[in-house]
Parts: C-alpha cells; structure tokens; sequence
C-alpha cells in the first residue's frame, strides 16, 4: 500500500449499537484496494454489527463511511440514495454469509445463481450468461457440467464456493464475508481458504472478513482488528498482531490456539 | 361439443332488495378512486378494501368487485371462464350482475361493453371503449423471487426488475425454450413489473397497445392494478431467446380457424383427440359465416 493510493473505504468514529450497549462503538479503519482486512473477536464483541454498519444494512448511529465511488470518487454513504445503496450493494460489493442457504436462491440452479447479478444489472443474452457462470463454476473449482443442478444438491463447501461466485460475477472491489468458514469442517476449510486466498490475489479485492478463528486471519488477511465489547482493542498488521501481541486481550487469545 | 350459438340472453329483472351492482355507493366510490389511481400508473398495484362477496375466493372475487364499481344502467356485461360463455363460473356472474344491476348480458364480443373474463382475452380484436375486467390469483410479479411484501414494494419503487429473468433462464436451462405458457410477466409503459392474470402467453400480444382499457381485480390480495388503452405491455425475453407465443399444427375441428388459441379435448382412451377454439364465441360465429 503505497502513500499516493487512496483508501477505498475509510471509516470514522462508527457507532451502533442495538439498545445503547451491544453493538460496535468508535470504529476507525481505512481499507486500501486489494487489501483484505480480518475483524477477529469473541462472540458477541460486536464484530458482525460492524461489518452490517460498514455495508449499510443497518444505518450507524454515529460516525461516518466514505467509499470510493467508480464515478464519483470519495463518498459518504450517508448521502447516498437507498436506490444508489443497493445498486452498489449488487454490483461493486459482495457479501458472503456463513451459511450459504442465506446468500444462495436455493429453488433456481447454480447457473442462475451465478447468473442472478448479471442480470440484475441488464445482461439479457442467455448465451453469454451461461459461459460466464461455467466459467465461474470452473474457477470455483467446481464440475462445469453442476451447471444446472440445483445448490441443495452440492456439498456444504461447494454451496460456499458457489455463493462465493455469486458475488463475484460483477467483479466487485470490496467483499464482505461473515465467518465464510466457519460452517465447515477443517479440510474443507483449508481448502476454501486457498481458494480466497488466490481470487483476492488475482482480481486485486479489497475484503473486510469477520471471524473468530485466528488462522484465517493468519492465512487470510494483512491486517487485523481484534475487537472486545465493541470496541477494537488491538489493531495492525496481522504478522505483528499474531506474533507480538500487545493488548493482555489479543495476548489471551493468541495463546489460546494451539501451537503446532 | 355442441356449443349453443351465441344469443343475447334475456335480460333479467333486477331484484330492487339490492342497491345497484350490489355493492353499496361509498364502496363503489372507494374502488373507483383506486381504479383512477391504477389508470394514471400503469401497471402499479394499487391496495384497496376488497369486501366480501356473495362467492367464496378464487372464483373472482376481485373481477366482481370491479365489474360492480364501474359499471352502469346503459352497459353490456360479457363474462368468459377459459374462453368460454357457458361455463358454470361465466353463467353464474353473468346472472349475478342481472339480478342486482339489471343490466344486459350477451355472449357477443363486440356488443359488449365490459367484458370479465378469467384465464382468456378474446380472439375478436377489442375496440376503443371496451372495458377488460381480469379475475387475478395473485397480484405480484416477483412474489415467489422475494416473500416479504416491504421488499418486492421496494424493487417496484426503484425498477429492480433483473430477478424477473432468472425464472425464464431456469426454463431455458432446463426445457431449452421459455417453458412459461401463462401468468406470462410483462413490463408496463417501460416502467411497472406485471402479472397479466393466469392468461396464456398467447394473449399477452393483444394487450400491447390495446385500444380497450383493462383492469385488474385481485379480492384476496385486495389490489388493483390498471393497462390503460394504448399502453406499450412488453413480455420479458432474452436477446437470443425472444418471446413468442404457442402455435399448432391443426386447426380447430369445428370452424377451421389456425389463428385461435386452441383447446385439446381428448375423445376416447385411445389417443384419439381433436382441437377446438378456447374462445366458443369466436368459434360460434365463424360457424355461422360459414354455414
């Protein structure tokens, strides 16, 4: 991350809380492009309130949320419109669910799934929007001819690639995931995590992901923010934060991983 | 499948127990505020208090309604179930409406001055100052896209309408054409999302500037929603899939027509069918031309 760059989301002094004490209070943070930030914390430390306030499906109570825009450069996404929220929600964001039966249509087929953006935004060539979900369904690493099956008939990790896909079509520069892994079992794990690791690598995204497993963030992110009762306690490069924690919290929690 | 040639019915004597069109004036006045609102937005849904009828829901309850609200002494009421004059639902309504309007009734499309119909428009081409009333299930396009009403409301408002085309590619992936035959999707004057009513594609072309006006009453769902005359209705497509409506290799058996919609009646156990006119009054007619 260079000096000149500017920062594709800056957050300042974010505050929501659901009834004045649960929720995520004076957040600051700033996202470069390409750069993929992990929120690691406890259950209940407010880590998905901040990735809702961030991506504006619920509206913070305080502070602000500047995004820069394709066309008009910084924003606060405050004065955006609720039609111009969305369109950016569907076409310049992603946001991955940890279970994928929420982020997926499970009644349509994978292809229309993969499709669904697409055509939100006006693609309105069969042809043509069936190549590009093959192609996806290949770069997910998924048999192209599960084209038309439907997601209940694939496996829990291939459900999660395939949701993965769904938001990528676009080619979004900022994803948000909420725990993507965390409802899958180790192997699978590892392997989506590579998966991840190399798409944000390859189509330089930005992706702010949530969870509460430090390997992720190890494997996953370049910096990291450990938040404690809606506050972040620790924040830095994730190397730094996982090899010399300072805050006695982070401290706790880095020990508690068992060392190979 | 002898259909009795179309007749003016006579006109039934008006029960004076009920008020005219049985509804009560401030109703007919509440539907016909919605009825103008559904006319200046083409398309849009419009909510109004649906009332309870003399029939259960589902046999058209909100054609009735509107049927009542806007009709008057000097109109000619035609109701069709399937294309068909003679079917128990049409008969029923039509006697409806003689008894607490007094209104005339007639099988003949162009005598008509309002038509209620289900399930059909009819093949003779409609004229300006015919009223289409349609009997609609379910009011909204994207119901089975988005469950919550708050939501589908929103993707109106703001013309969200790109979820529509994930049904037709299901088709297509999965029967290699549009296999949706009725309640075929239409965009509204290039604005409004809208379920024609369970009519088949085949009739979605005579809607596109009509010069009829054509309401919609849906009683359940209490919404009504309005094509007003010579309003652009386009069906959804794809660029390489467009829209096209059925087609059959026979004619009908009875007059001979290959322009019609087409109905398959099955003769015997042995696969022997035959194929007649959806629309018996058209049918009739053109036997009678013939004859």
């Amino acid at each position: 991350m260079n000096g000149i760059e500017q920062p594709l989301l800056s957050v300042r002094d974010l505050t929501h809380t659901w009834d004045g004490v649960h929720g995520c209070r004076e957040i600051n943070f700033d996202l470069y492009p390409g750069e993929v930030l992990c929120i690691v914390g406890e259950s209940g430390s407010g880590k998905s309130t901040l990735l809702q306030a961030v991506s504006c499906q619920v509206a913070a109570q305080h502070g602000s949320v500047r995004y820069d825009l394709r066309e008009q450069g910084p924003t606060d996404l405050a004065s955006l419109s609720g039609a111009q929220r969305r369109l950016l929600a569907r076409t310049d964001w992603g946001y991955v669910r940890q279970h994928a039966r929420d982020g997926l249509r499970m009644q349509v087929s994978a292809g229309a799934n993969i499709a669904e953006r697409l055509m939100a935004i006006g693609e309105r060539h069969y042809g043509d929007l069936r190549e590009v979900a093959g192609n996806w369904l290949h770069k997910m690493e998924i048999d192209v001819g599960r084209l038309d099956d439907a997601p209940a008939s694939f496996s829990g990790g291939m459900q999660q690639r395939l949701q993965i896909a769904r938001n990528l079509v676009t080619h979004p520069r900022l994803v948000f995931m909420d725990e993507p892994t965390a409802s899958l079992d180790v192997s699978v794990q590892a392997r989506l995590l590579d998966l991840l690791r190399q798409l944000v690598a390859d189509l330089g995204l930005a992706a702010i992901v949530v969870t509460h497993d430090l390997a992720v963030a190890r494997l996953l992110a370049h910096r990291t923010l450990v938040m404690r009762g809606g506050y972040v306690v620790e924040s830095g490069l994730t190397d730094q934060i996982l090899d010399d924690p300072q805050h006695p919290y982070t401290q706790l929690l880095v020990s508690s991983i068992l060392q190979s | 499948m002898d259909t009795p040639a179309p007749q003016d019915a006579a006109t039934v004597a008006r029960d004076p127990h009920y008020n005219f069109a049985y509804l009560d004036e401030s109703t007919k006045r509440m539907l016909r505020r919605a009825l103008l609102k559904a006319v200046a937005i083409p398309g849009y849904q419009v909510p109004f208090g649906s009332r309870e009828m003399p029939l259960p829901y589902g046999w058209g309850t909100g054609g009735i309604q509107v049927t009542a609200a806007i009709i008057g002494a000097d109109d000619t009421l035609k109701v069709i179930d399937q294309g068909s004059d003679d079917t128990t639902n049409a008969v029923n309504i039509r006697r409806f409406f003689g008894r607490v309007s007094g209104v005339r009734t007639t099988d003949t499309t162009t005598a008509a001055t309002i038509i209620q119909t289900r399930h059909r428009i009819p093949e003779t081409p409609l004229r300006a100052g015919q009223i289409m009333v349609f009997q609609v299930p379910i009011p909204e396009p994207l119901r089975w896209l988005e469950p919550s009403e708050v939501e589908t409301r929103t993707m109106h408002a703001l013309a969200e309408y790109g979820g529509m085309h994930v049904k037709l590619y299901e088709d297509i992936a999965h029967h290699g054409h549009i296999a949706t035959t009725y309640d075929y999707p239409v965009l509204v004057n290039d604005r409004y999302m809208m379920r024609p009513s369970p009519i088949p594609k085949f009739d979605n072309p005579k809607m596109n500037y009509s010069p009829a006006l054509m309401l919609f009453g849906a009683g359940r769902e209490k919404r009504v929603y309005a094509v007003p005359p010579y309003t652009k209705v386009k069906s959804l497509d794809f660029d390489d899939h467009p829209f096209t409506i059925e087609r059959w290799s026979q004619h009908c058996s009875l007059c001979g027509s290959h322009e019609s919609f087409l109905d398959e009646i099955i003769l015997d156990d042995e696969g022997s069918r035959s194929f007649v006119c959806s629309d018996t009054e058209y049918c009739a007619t053109r036997r009678e031309e013939q004859a």
